[in-house]
């Protein structure tokens, strides 16, 4: 029989996980499951905070006792500013009543999708993180003495505990689906979400693809690609060609058009990875008679913010930049593409800092889309999606953000056999990508994000399509964000379920498009990528 | 003796409502956080009536997500909430009703608190979460329910019941006798009154906050403005290299500057 991890064992010397992952101990999947690339013992050895069966953070093991007492010393500062106005301002209050009010009820467990899908094991439960740092906090913040440390709880703080709570901080996708069932309204995700901004911004830790490779580099160059304005113009005006042939549409999508009424921002990863979703933006744009621009200012080009995840004032640098860049165009509002936490990032959590001129209107392509849909001002013929389709729905965009009825009005429109997941609109599942996830691809992670993270969402793929998931019936994910749409790309690709099934994943808008009578049928031509 | 008993329940009123107030100030005066809700969000007081009204009357959450707690959870509040009614009732001079429902009250605390009790202790993933303020909490209010009910029950003839004793408390009428037995559960209720601020257990201030002011907290930047300026003043001492915070670079200067060198 498996050893269940306790609190204490975070605080293990051993530098051994706490757990071990089988298959069998997983959720039952309706497909075969497969083998996980194990987490070679090189990095085992070489990486402190050794948790369970994978690694996001890569850090490195102190070389000396007095090295290991520097850390605990800097997290225990990072924890004390955590709880101070002055350096936590913008989550205090919430922060404050999660670690106060949490009644350890455990209702928050049955709503975590990485919980059930790991077969519950005890670390991914919300509360196994939190009741740490709430112990964390009563000791450390708080400074109960005895009658405290016996009413609430302790727990030895040492490195270990630094690290692995550091890794345990990169164990939740930051859905707040856990936020939602609490009947105190404790918040788990925010404690995840806190803990990575205390490592980030008093320790300098967090993983290289969200930090160095992400907001670092977007700052700099403009994207989180790599891309700058010039490589990004360029790419646009392939797809543009590229598109105006597929469709017999001509395109030219506009640049830096002063005084337009939308400034329009993709996440940039699209037009790498997905260009026909920017094509199918210019194409319903262009037809609708929108008047809008594509900016090539810094980050102007690229909605991403994955301060978001880890770190407010990269978070905070990033949203201004956007926000500057609708300003120097003097444009009526930004519409933001299909990227979930892009759409919450700058219409949501930004609202508050954006002050004076920067406070432009933000709105999502989805209601701007739905109006497109339902105005009358585009042709379509429904005929042309007369295949299984079923919607994700982007946590960031439906729970977080409020935005349920557009995308689905607009799939029962063109749509004929579009079917809902179960459940769906604010109660949805992750789809496992969440909170970085979709770009964190060390070690054997991306296993570790397929066979648990996203599991929950897979099977609710495979049930929703479960009346036809033959390979003589091409079927369509809809996934309208990116980093969900990365997920489903790696994870439908890992368990081979487009050779097997076909199932396609995709966006919203390139259905609108296939459906567009003036565009040569076949705009979504059941090709993997 | 009586007059004891009557100070220690003023005290453990005064010190409840004291330190219920001095925990809502304190959430209160607590800066606006970036926005952070769940939604659906109920719009209007109407709206967060409607699901204030069944959370607060009957556990809804509790019920939707998890049931088989909401067992023993409800009776446990809804017993509180009738200690709470028969203590009306008996000041409106209801003593019949008062009486009927403060037993009740008492019965559904002592069954609920030692069923959560019992849960915690034998039920593997409560228990490594329990620390001792939790199996103090519920022991206490056992212990209490316990110790009113038998008081009633073993009450001599003609001698004053809670009801009355309660009543007597209202008029400071310290010529009613109080039993042994009523007077430990008396003082042990005030004491543990007085308790209950200090605890998690007053989730009945929390929860005004955690869903007011957080989970349905969508109000527009503009109504914000003067405080979120002030906010952007405060200069954080956070210490990685990439925030570039000194403890003199306000908060919107660091947003507003890009992070020297990164990215690769």
């Amino acid at each position: 029989m498996k050893t269940v991890p306790e609190l204490r064992d975070m605080s293990r010397r051993d530098n051994q996980p706490l757990t071990h992952l089988e298959n069998a101990d997983l959720m039952p999947l309706a497909i075969e499951d497969r083998e996980w690339k194990t987490l070679s013992a090189e990095a085992r050895e070489r990486y402190a905070g050794a948790l369970d069966d994978t690694c996001a953070l890569n850090l490195p093991q102190p070389k000396s006792m007095e090295e290991e007492q520097a850390l605990v010393g800097k997290f225990l500062s990072g924890l004390d500013k955590l709880f101070t106005r002055e350096n936590n301002w913008t989550f205090l209050q919430p922060l404050v009543l999660t670690m106060e009010h949490c009644a350890k009820c455990q209702t928050c467990a049955e709503s975590c999708h990485i919980f059930e899908a790991s077969g519950r094991n005890e670390i991914y439960r919300p509360t196994f993180r939190s009741e740490i740092v709430r112990r964390l906090y009563f000791q450390h913040v708080k400074h109960g003495g005895l009658y405290s440390a016996w009413v609430h709880g302790t727990i030895e703080l040492n490195w270990p505990l630094v690290a692995r709570l550091a890794e345990l901080a990169y164990r939740c996708n930051l859905c707040r689906r856990c936020a939602q069932t609490c009947p105190i309204g404790a918040d788990n995700g925010l404690v995840a979400h806190e803990l990575r901004k205390l490592f980030s911004q008093e320790m300098g830790i967090a993983p290289k693809e969200i930090h160095d490779n992400g907001s670092m580099l977007q700052l700099r160059v403009g994207s989180s690609t790599g891309m700058n304005a010039a490589a990004v113009r360029d790419n646009i005006d392939f797809i543009d060609e590229d598109i105006s042939d597929k469709t017999g549409v001509p395109i030219k999508t506009p640049w830096d058009v002063e005084g337009a009424d939308i400034l329009l921002i993709h996440n940039a990863g699209e037009i790498m990875a997905w260009p026909e979703n920017p094509g199918a933006f210019a194409t319903v744009l262009n037809a609708a008679g929108i008047s809008w621009t594509l900016s090539s200012e810094l980050a102007g080009y690229d909605s991403i913010n994955y301060g978001l995840w880890y770190d407010d004032a990269q978070f905070a640098r990033v949203a201004i930049k956007h926000a500057e860049a609708a300003r120097k165009l003097k444009v009526k509002k930004i519409v933001l593409g299909e990227c979930g936490h892009a759409h919450k990032a700058l219409a949501v959590i930004a609202d508050r800092i954006l002050v004076g001129d920067l406070r432009i209107p933000r709105e999502s392509y989805l209601t701007m889309l739905r109006e497109i849909v339902m105005s009358g001002r585009i042709e379509f013929d429904p005929a042309r999606n007369d295949f299984p389709v079923t919607l994700h729905d982007p946590c960031n965009m439906v729970r977080l953000m409020g935005v349920v009825e557009p995308q689905r009005e607009i799939l029962r429109k063109l749509c004929p056999r579009f079917r809902e997941m179960e459940p769906h609109g604010v109660d949805n599942y992750c789809c496992g990508g969440g909170s970085g996830f979709a770009i964190m691809s060390g070690h054997n992670f991306p296993d570790w994000r397929f066979h648990v993270t996203g599991r929950k969402k897979l099977q609710q793929v495979l049930t929703a399509f479960a009346d036809c998931l033959e390979p003589e019936t091409p079927k369509y994910l809809c996934a309208p964000c990116s980093n969900c749409k990365g997920q489903f790309r790696d994870m439908l690709s890992y368990y081979g379920l487009w050779e097997k099934n076909r199932i396609l994943y995709g966006g919203l808008i390139e259905l609108v498009v296939n459906a567009m009578t003036a565009v040569k049928p076949g705009f979504i031509d059941w090709e993997w990528r | 003796m009586t007059t004891l008993i009557y100070l220690v329940l003023y005290a453990g009123g005064i010190v409840f409502l004291a330190g219920a107030i001095v925990r809502a100030i304190g959430y209160a005066r607590q800066p606006i956080h970036l926005r952070w809700e769940i939604y659906p969000v109920p719009q209007g007081h109407g709206g967060e009536l409607k699901v204030m009204i069944p959370e607060i009357l009957f556990l809804k959450g509790l019920w939707e997500f998890n049931r088989s707690l909401w067992c023993l959870s409800y009776p446990f509040h809804g017993g509180l909430y009738l200690v709470i009614a028969g203590g009306a009732l008996a000041a409106l001079n209801l003593t019949s009703l008062a009486g009927a429902v403060g037993v009740a009250g008492l019965a559904l605390v002592l069954a609920g608190s030692l069923g959560l009790l019992i849960r915690r202790l034998t039920t593997r993933t409560l228990r490594i979460y329990t620390a001792g303020g939790d199996i103090l909490n519920l022991v206490w209010f056992a212990a209490t329910a316990v110790l009113l009910l038998a008081g009633w029950v073993t009450l001599p003839p003609g001698t004053p019941g809670p009801i009355a004793i309660l009543r007597g408390a209202l008029s400071f009428d310290n010529g009613v006798a109080v039993s042994p037995l009523l007077a430990a559960g008396f003082i042990s209720g005030a004491a543990l009154i007085a308790y209950i601020p200090m605890t998690h257990m007053s989730h009945f201030v929390a929860k005004y906050f955690t869903y007011h002011a957080v989970r349905w907290d969508e109000r527009a930047a503009g109504c914000v403005a003067s405080r979120m300026a002030e906010y952007l003043t405060y200069r954080p001492t956070w210490s990685a290299p990439h925030i570039e915070a000194n403890g003199e670079r306000s908060w919107a200067e660091i947003a507003t500057s890009a992070p020297k060198g990164g990215g690769k």
